[in-house]
């Protein structure tokens, strides 16, 4: 299955910086000023299969976003905790007694193609 | 009380149909002759389950007839956002990837409204997985404001807020990541509360931000609001984020509305500035009409609820992007072919079906969220964001040691016209600039309706917001702040909205 947690990221860029802007740190303006390439990179980790009319249109809606978002950094955030949750997060378990779940047909009613009570699928491996 | 069932309350509802002085066929047939005089116009549903809902109240009534003690609300009709799974009724979120899609299995909210005999009428329309502050995003249309037709009814739960804001159901089941509980209500006219997370089952519920989302009610009452929370509410095993505790004493403090002596905080960074002046003004006059009532105004500061939005808007997408990575077109859901290839992958046959099946601002945040986790960026933007959330969450632990609860207008303007803010994300995220910090805390808050700002007549709302666990501090501030309202406009503010399909709604005859 597809993730969508990316583990590299490609055309990283240096850029210098720019007049009359406030002054951000150059990880930040790297990412205000996502390009083109980047963004079909991320759609193609994302697996969607952005048209390039979608495409020439989010990258600078991005930009605009992502400049806003990057503030995140100015705030006095220095060893400070993070969270990630708003309660605290205990691990539930439960008696391993079997119970009532859904059955083979109502789990495959909304598949798109099923076959022997199995989801059918695409290949998922290239033929040679 | 008054004798149109479209327009009594669930509270009063209940009591008639307790006393046998209607039936809930009778009720649910009046709702849904109201829904054909008007959904045409508002588009509040999806999907209306007539058949469903009638017989639910058949059944309902053959048992009360029966003489079987049943619960408070039963056969009281209620909608459900369209993001909620209802075993046999199509769930789509608002998306075409979900087209079709019905669910094998009910949420555990919807399960409780079975349980309590409540008829569901329908499936409310939403911003496309809950990604709005309009209905704008919605795969299937908006949903227009029954104030004015041409405006917004708030968003994500636009169909939620406008199905109870035009009499088309007493209840509705909303969702709220960053306000769309909230910012609805605010924007119509209604009530709407967001629980403290965990308190209301998430099961079920199509997730967009895990530790963000929260099921709660949209009404036109505080007091109704207070019934339907805690129908919806307490423990389940289900959910392993669900609170193991009863759910706060919510009736009793909507029926008590009592303020004396409580601290009211007012939120520095949460008025002014950025607040329409109708809006900002009903505000202050809330705050006054508490102090009438006998409790004591604090002001606090929150410093850090100013990066709140910039937090969210990396947290956000970052939970969405995982989680909307489940419709994969593999096992539920539409699957789309690519054009030009003859024996396509697996992948190529999800890349396809998620640009065909995603609308605009689906993709822009999942592409915002798979950027904002790539390694690399991953500790400068979702790392900074969460250490954001936990300086948000230092605030409010701090204002409620001044305060027993806060207050703040609940959006910064009133409902705008369509088309306005659709092309600007930027504009759209700042309707959420207040409801969003109780969303990365975990704090409960609701909306009730403040009154008509000056310059344009329509709704403006105001906010509390209590610390978590504390959620029935709302209903006592809301009930006792309703209380003097009412008693200034001389009735409820819906009362003033305009008639919607006047001659259809007659010629149908409810």
């Amino acid at each position: 299955m597809a993730s969508t947690l990316p583990t590299c990221h490609k055309g990283q860029r240096t850029v210098g910086p720019r007049q009359g802007l406030p002054r951000i740190p150059p990880r930040l303006a790297r990412m205000a000023e996502l390009s083109r390439d980047d963004v079909a990179h991320l759609a193609g980790l994302a697996r969607i299969d952005l048209s390039d009319a979608e495409l020439d249109k989010m990258v600078g809606e991005l930009g605009v976003i992502l400049e806003s978002v990057a503030t995140v950094q100015q705030s006095p955030i220095e060893g400070v905790e993070p969270m990630s949750h708003p309660m605290p997060l205990v691990n539930v378990t439960r008696p391993d007694v079997v119970r009532p779940s859904l059955g083979a047909e109502a789990a495959l009613a909304g598949a798109p193609e099923a076959d022997q009570q199995r989801f059918s699928v695409p290949r998922i491996l290239d033929e040679d | 009380m008054t004798t149109d069932l479209t327009r009594a309350s669930a509270a009063d509802l209940a009591d008639l149909l307790s006393k046998g002085e209607t039936s809930s066929v009778e009720v649910t047939q009046a709702l849904l002759n109201r829904t054909d005089a008007v959904d045409g116009d508002v588009h509040a549903y999806l999907h209306v389950d007539r058949e469903g809902a009638l017989a639910t109240a058949r059944d309902i009534d053959a048992r009360r007839q029966a003489g079987e003690q049943l619960h408070q609300l039963a056969g009281v009709p209620i909608a459900v956002k369209d993001v909620m799974a209802t075993q046999g009724l199509p769930t789509t979120c608002g998306s075409k990837i979900l087209e079709g899609w019905i669910p094998p299995y009910d949420a555990t909210v919807v399960t409780r409204l079975k349980q309590a005999g409540m008829p569901i009428l329908g499936k409310t329309n939403m911003d496309e997985f809950a990604m709005g502050s309009s209905t704008e995003h919605s795969a299937y249309g908006p949903t227009r404001n029954p104030w004015d037709l041409e405006r917004i009814p708030g968003g994500s739960g636009g169909g939620s807020s406008a199905v109870v804001a035009s009499f088309q159901a007493p209840l509705a089941i909303g969702t709220d990541t960053g306000g769309s509980i909230r910012q609805p209500a605010a924007v119509t006219g209604t009530v709407g509360t967001k629980p403290t997370y965990g308190g209301v089952s998430r099961y079920g519920l199509v997730a967009l931000a895990s530790s963000l989302d929260q099921a709660g009610p949209c009404t036109r009452t505080v007091l109704d609001a207070a019934l339907l929370h805690e129908v919806m509410g307490g423990h389940d095993p289900l959910d392993s984020t669900s609170i193991n505790a009863p759910v706060p004493a919510v009736v009793e403090a909507a029926r008590r509305a009592d303020v004396k002596g409580m601290k009211i905080g007012i939120v520095r960074e949460l008025t002014g500035e950025g607040f329409q002046a109708g809006v900002q003004a009903r505000f202050d006059e809330s705050v006054q009409h508490l102090v009438d009532a006998g409790a004591e105004v604090v002001e606090v500061s929150c410093p850090s609820f100013t990066a709140a939005l910039a937090a969210y808007y990396l947290i956000l997408p970052s939970e969405a992007s995982s989680n909307l990575a489940k419709f994969d077109a593999m096992r539920y859901g539409l699957r789309v072919l690519p054009e030009g290839l003859d024996d396509p992958s697996a992948e190529q046959v999800m890349a396809a079906t998620r640009d065909a099946g995603f609308g605009d601002e689906v993709k822009r945040r999942i592409i915002l969220g798979t950027y904002a986790l790539s390694s690399g960026y991953y500790d400068a933007y979702y790392g900074s964001a969460q250490k954001v959330r936990r300086l948000i969450a230092d605030d409010f632990n701090r204002a409620f040691e001044a305060a027993d609860v806060l207050v703040s207008p609940t959006a910064p303007t009133t409902a705008f016209k369509f088309g306005d803010k659709i092309d600007d994300p930027m504009a759209m995220y700042l309707n959420d600039v207040a409801t969003i910090p109780a969303n990365l805390a975990g704090v409960p808050g609701m909306s009730l309706p403040s009154g008509l700002a000056d310059e344009d007549g329509l709704p403006a709302g105001c906010q509390i917001l209590a610390p978590a666990a504390a959620d029935e501090r709302l209903y006592a501030v809301g009930a006792a702040l309703e209380q003097r309202l009412l008693a200034s406009w001389g009735g409820p503010l819906l009362g003033r909205a305009p008639e919607l399909s006047a001659a259809r709604s007659t010629s149908m005859g409810a």
